[in-house]
């Protein structure tokens, strides 16, 4: 954290700025963020340009940190947050513009029986940032809510979480309906929790296993095969 | 614009400056590869999260064991809220220090670790304690699963927790200094339950004050060691 630093934002030039916002993401400075991304904006930044150079790449850097241990749930929870604070000034300018660079739709819930998301919007919001459309479904989602959502939004990927040993082999369920409805081979399915692991993956027949947000993010762009 | 105007000191840079990057040797070994050999002769090692330290000690006593035939090593509690490291120290402890006894235990349900602790034991041959988490093996399987169906937006605590609320879970989750979180981690719950293992008045009254400050349901049950006994008991050969 800066220790409490006053500095003025606007009085620093794009590139400083650029770099400014990129330490205060990661150091969860959410109004801070918001100020720069609108000082961006104002200053003529295309909105995809402000997303994926200061927004995204901040959080790339979050995320490469939280993968090697160095920053954890919490801290994690701060920069999303702060990240959340400029994407809602850039989501309303993509969403009405011709210059979306989406990845395609990605649907995703916590499984029936739990009601744990901290892991789920992480994963949500790295997903936003890589350049997805994220459809978040809650908690506590039975098959049926999978199934109206996938025919609603015809998904690109299809994301599910669980943190308890209890309520991950649904996981298993909803993949078995979404095989026998034909939907499975056209709809590739993640995975995550703490519980899961890349063995408990394969045995209910996900296409791949998220170890965490990060990972989780990077996968789903080389699904798409967008890895970059 | 000024092309002078500075930067705070924050970020990336700050951090790494005041943390060092985890050290490559505490990955975990290849699976396939027994690292360690055992002393027959040697003491028992109860390799347990700090956590459980003050019942594995009371459980020894009242087994009559000694701290000479069952030795006790903790991990701090605070990996409670870093499950990722938590396999890859017990895997540093047992490398060095695995030959020196006889049997151990690990005291650590799979704790959010996705089975990586399964893999250390397997390389150490040591066993672990039954069950995914320490609520349900303080608890009993019927018992927490009853609870759990009750009412899924539970949240444990132990005697542990209670006793070290401020630091394990409010310093620890960040509330401290983002208050503005609490919904954020706490919002889809609904009782705070508090499954203790002795009958003290203090500590549920800290419980019920818990629960207050997470906006929760405060619930008692009094559930005692459950499961743990019978592990100390069987790693103790008493």
């Amino acid at each position: 954290m800066s220790d409490g630093e006053e500095i003025i934002l606007r009085d620093l030039n794009d590139a400083d700025l650029v770099e400014q916002m990129k330490d205060d993401l990661y150091d969860g400075m959410a109004e801070e963020v918001h100020e720069g991304t609108q000082i961006l904006l104002e200053r003529g930044w295309d909105a995809n340009d402000v997303l994926t150079e200061a927004l995204v790449e901040g959080m790339r850097i979050v995320g490469i940190d939280f993968r090697d241990g160095i920053l954890f749930v919490p801290e994690v929870l701060q920069c999303a947050g702060a990240m959340k604070a400029g994407m809602e000034l850039v989501r309303p300018i993509l969403t009405a513009s011709d210059n979306k660079t989406s990845l395609g739709t990605y649907v995703i819930g916590t499984v029936k029986g739990d009601i744990h998301d901290i892991g789920k919007n992480l994963v949500g919001m790295m997903l936003e940032g890589a350049g997805f459309e994220v459809v978040d479904l809650g908690i506590n989602n039975p098959v049926d809510n999978y199934l109206a959502a996938i025919d609603k939004h015809n998904p690109t990927i299809l994301g599910m979480s669980a943190l308890l040993t209890t309520t991950m082999p649904y996981m298993g369920v909803v993949i078995e309906e979404l095989d026998k409805r034909g939907i499975l081979k056209n709809l590739p399915v993640m995975v995550g929790g703490a519980p899961l692991n890349q063995e408990f993956a394969d045995a209910i027949n996900a296409t791949s296993y998220g170890r965490d947000a990060a990972v989780s993010a990077e996968l789903a762009k080389a699904l798409v095969g967008k890895n970059r | 614009m000024s092309e002078t105007a500075g930067r705070r000191s924050g970020g990336r840079q700050a951090r790494l400056g005041r943390r060092a990057r985890p050290q490559e040797a505490a990955a975990v070994a290849p699976e396939n590869l027994v690292t360690t050999s055992a002393n027959p002769d040697g003491p028992v090692l109860v390799l347990a999260c700090g956590a459980l330290a003050n019942e594995i000690i009371a459980l020894r006593e009242q087994l009559g064991v000694t701290d000479d035939a069952m030795v006790l090593q903790c991990l701090p509690a605070e990996l409670h809220n870093r499950p990722g490291q938590i396999a890859p120290r017990l895997d540093a402890y047992l490398s060095e220090h695995r030959h020196k006894y006889s049997r151990v235990l690990i005291g650590y349900g799979d704790c959010g670790t996705g089975g990586a602790i399964d893999k250390v034991l397997a390389r150490h041959e040591a066993g672990r304690l039954p069950h995914a988490h320490c609520y349900e093996f303080f608890a009993t399987t019927p018992r927490f699963n009853e609870i759990s169906e009750a009412e899924i937006g539970s949240y444990f605590m132990t005697d542990f927790l209670v006793r070290h609320f401020d630091r394990i879970v409010w310093e620890g989750l960040g509330l401290d200094t983002r208050p503005e979180m609490l919904k954020t981690y706490f919002g889809n719950y609904r009782d705070l339950v508090y499954l203790a293992q002795t009958d003290s008045p203090e500590l549920q009254a800290k419980a019920q004050e818990a629960a207050k400050r997470l906006d929760l349901r405060y619930v008692y049950h009094k559930v005692g060691y459950g499961d743990l006994t019978q592990a100390i008991k069987a790693a103790a050969d008493v």
